[in-house]
């Protein structure tokens, strides 16, 4: 027995300021447990982001540069060939990246300040306010947002202003719908009954009170709305009212190239041609849903039966 | 009165509410028309008298309210009103009645989602419930992976990737469903094998997906474990307990998709080229002729509202707690 000095007291332990991990770290733990399909979710993400982001650096060729033969074959400078008037496949899809990314985010966020704002609102001055905003959004929500889209397009004509405000209004029925639910639960605590008491404000008592305990399933919601936002864009394209030539995007680019389909008997690199801007949509869908999911498991412990 | 009756007659009335609501926002689009809008379907070239008339027939020198009861009356009668395109500047007027253009469109699209429905409700609900059934198995998780990856793509994606494969690599299926009213019967279900089965692709996936999520849920509900510990066959139990009890969330899951059905019928109109409603409304939109578009969105959001209608009376109807009440 060696005669270490006794040097335990239960009262340094206790006086003892408990490390915290940081963010960071917690963040890593977290991430080291992720399964493979979120990994492989946020890898997909964070290629589409880098692409999106430095798309000019990464695009061997202009956007609209039209100064190559119409309908060139796969290689021999162009990885993808050319489209019907002699632009470079490739270099487009890097730019779609990033237009129709950046219309659907910010369509989703101009939602979310809508939709978000109104249910917080709802939520908390309950009353006629809240009477009168739900059951102008049941009405919205009657008609199917596809075949609303179109008609306000019809109306107010296809600019990408108009593409992102009417989408982002359409889309924040649904926000609405989930934060008015949500911080229903909240609004009833007594800590926010506490907080009106002493007479803060509406304001306050949305950003301070409420909105930081109801974040996870509109984090969660804000992935899966950017999903539907983004397919609805693309399918908009798709159909020629959405995003104009020369944008170069997804949507509209398989349209243009839709006919290539034809000749896939004789050479199958220009059959699947249109479908690679399709097929880039579904990856990304694909990949946010499963971020989604791992999220909404993490922070809820619950899994989606589904 | 009936606990039913009263339940479904206010469920009704709420229907007909929203429809009125929805008919009053269609109507009102055309008052967000920016002022050159008649320079912009007539032409620049239009005289003062012929924009004057012009703005006569639609009605803009009387008030907004008087237009409308005009509007939904005519509607109510099948006149839809007359297309924006076919006029000219020189005050000539060609243009057609919207219903005319419309009502043959809307047969072919009935015919094709009727098709769909064929196949797709009954597809559904066998891989829904048999999946639910063998929860977990290998069967459950193929079907589920292959919806899952279904759902995640675009409506025109799945139909280009069936063109590539059907009607390109392998010419069984012809790639345009270019139909008339001439058409026979069976070859126009060959040409709009493609486009169904597309539809098909696109709503088994959701409505399969519900159907499993529903029953799971049924069959987790303590009433079913005590029925089967009380020692019941398997097949009483699925007939006998939970089957009353699943037709509301089942006919929920077909009239939602088959309202969905309505939507994503647009986009592959247009990929097929197929002469329905929904390609309709797309040129009505690219060339803003506003009293197509206006007759087409009100058909679409009609049916939509009345197909959510239906599944709400069916559940109440089936619901057996209101069949029996106490």
């Amino acid at each position: 027995m060696t005669d270490a000095p006794e040097t335990y007291s239960a009262k340094e332990e206790v006086g003892q300021v408990r490390a915290r991990r940081t963010r960071w770290e917690r963040a890593k733990i977290e991430l080291r447990k992720a399964p493979l399909t979120a990994w492989f979710g946020m890898v997909v993400i964070a290629c589409y982001v880098f692409v999106a982001v430095f798309a000019p650096w990464l695009a061997p060729y202009g956007e609209a540069d039209s100064s190559f033969g119409a309908y060139l074959p796969w290689g021999d400078g162009h990885v993808f060939g050319t489209d019907q008037i002699g632009r470079d496949i490739f270099s487009r899809m890097i730019y779609g990246a990033r237009n129709t990314m950046g219309i659907a985010f910010v369509t989703t966020i101009l939602a979310f300040l809508i939709g978000g704002g109104l249910g917080l609102v709802a939520a908390i001055s309950r009353g006629w306010t809240d009477q009168i905003i739900s059951r102008a959004v049941d009405v919205l929500m009657a008609i199917p947002s596809l075949i609303f889209a179109l008609m306000l397009l019809s109306i107010f004509g296809s600019s990408i202003p108009s593409l992102i405000f009417i989408i982002a209004v359409l889309d924040s029925t649904r926000v609405f719908r989930l934060t008015r639910a949500v911080a229903m639960n909240v609004v009833v605590m007594e800590y926010v009954e506490a907080a009106r008491l002493r007479g803060e404000g509406l304001g306050w008592v949305m950003r301070r009170e409420i909105l930081p305990n109801i974040m996870p399933p509109l984090v969660a919601e804000f992935g899966l709305r950017f999903c539907f936002v983004f397919l609805t864009i693309a399918a908009l394209s798709f159909l020629g009212v959405g995003i104009q030539p020369p944008t170069a995007d997804w949507g509209s680019m398989v349209r243009d190239n839709a006919s290539l389909i034809q000749f896939a008997q004789y050479d199958l690199k220009a059959g699947i041609t249109p479908l690679l801007p399709a097929a880039a949509i579904a990856l990304l869908t694909i990949a946010v849903n499963f971020v989604v999911d791992w999220f909404l498991m993490k922070t809820s412990g619950l899994r989606d039966e589904v | 009165m009936h606990p039913i009756l009263s339940t479904v007659l206010q469920r009704l009335g709420l229907g007909l509410l929203t429809l009125f609501f929805v008919s009053v926002i269609i109507f009102s689009s055309i008052e967000f028309l920016p002022g050159d809008f008649t320079e912009a379907v007539l032409g620049q070239t239009a005289t003062e008298e012929t924009v004057a008339a012009f703005r006569r027939e639609l009605g803009l020198d009387q008030p907004a309210y008087i237009r409308y009861f005009d509007w939904i009356g005519s509607v109510m009668t099948g006149d839809l009103g007359q297309s924006f395109s076919g006029r000219a500047s020189s005050g000539i007027d060609r243009s057609r009645a919207v219903a005319d253009l419309v009502a043959p469109r809307l047969a072919n699209t009935l015919f094709l989602a009727a098709m769909t429905a064929i196949i797709a409700v009954p597809l559904a609900l066998t891989l829904g419930i048999t999946a639910a059934l063998y929860r977990n198995s290998i069967y459950d998780r193929v079907v589920n992976a292959g919806t899952l990856s279904t759902i995640s793509m675009p409506e025109f994606l799945v139909a280009y990737l069936l063109i590539l494969f059907l009607a390109s690599l392998n010419p069984i299926f012809p790639s345009l469903a270019n139909v008339n009213a001439d058409t026979p019967f069976w070859e126009r279900v060959y040409k709009c094998a493609l486009p169904a089965l597309t539809l098909t692709l696109v709503i088994v996936a959701h409505m399969m997906r519900m159907t499993r999520a529903a029953i799971i849920n049924l069959l987790a509900s303590p009433y079913i474990e005590m029925a089967r510990l009380k020692g019941l066959k398997p097949s009483t139990v699925i007939l006998k307990h939970a089957l009353p009890n699943a037709w509301a969330p089942i006919a929920n899951v077909i009239a939602f998709n088959l309202a969905y059905l309505v939507v994503g019928v647009v986009v592959v109109e247009v990929v097929f080229v197929y002469p329905g409603i929904g390609q309709l409304m797309v040129d009505a939109v690219t060339t803003r002729d506003i009293p197509v578009v206006q007759a087409c969105a009100l058909i679409f959001a009609a049916t939509y509202i009345l197909l959510n209608l239906l599944a709400d009376i069916i559940s109440i109807v089936t619901n057996p707690r209101l069949l029996h009440p106490r």
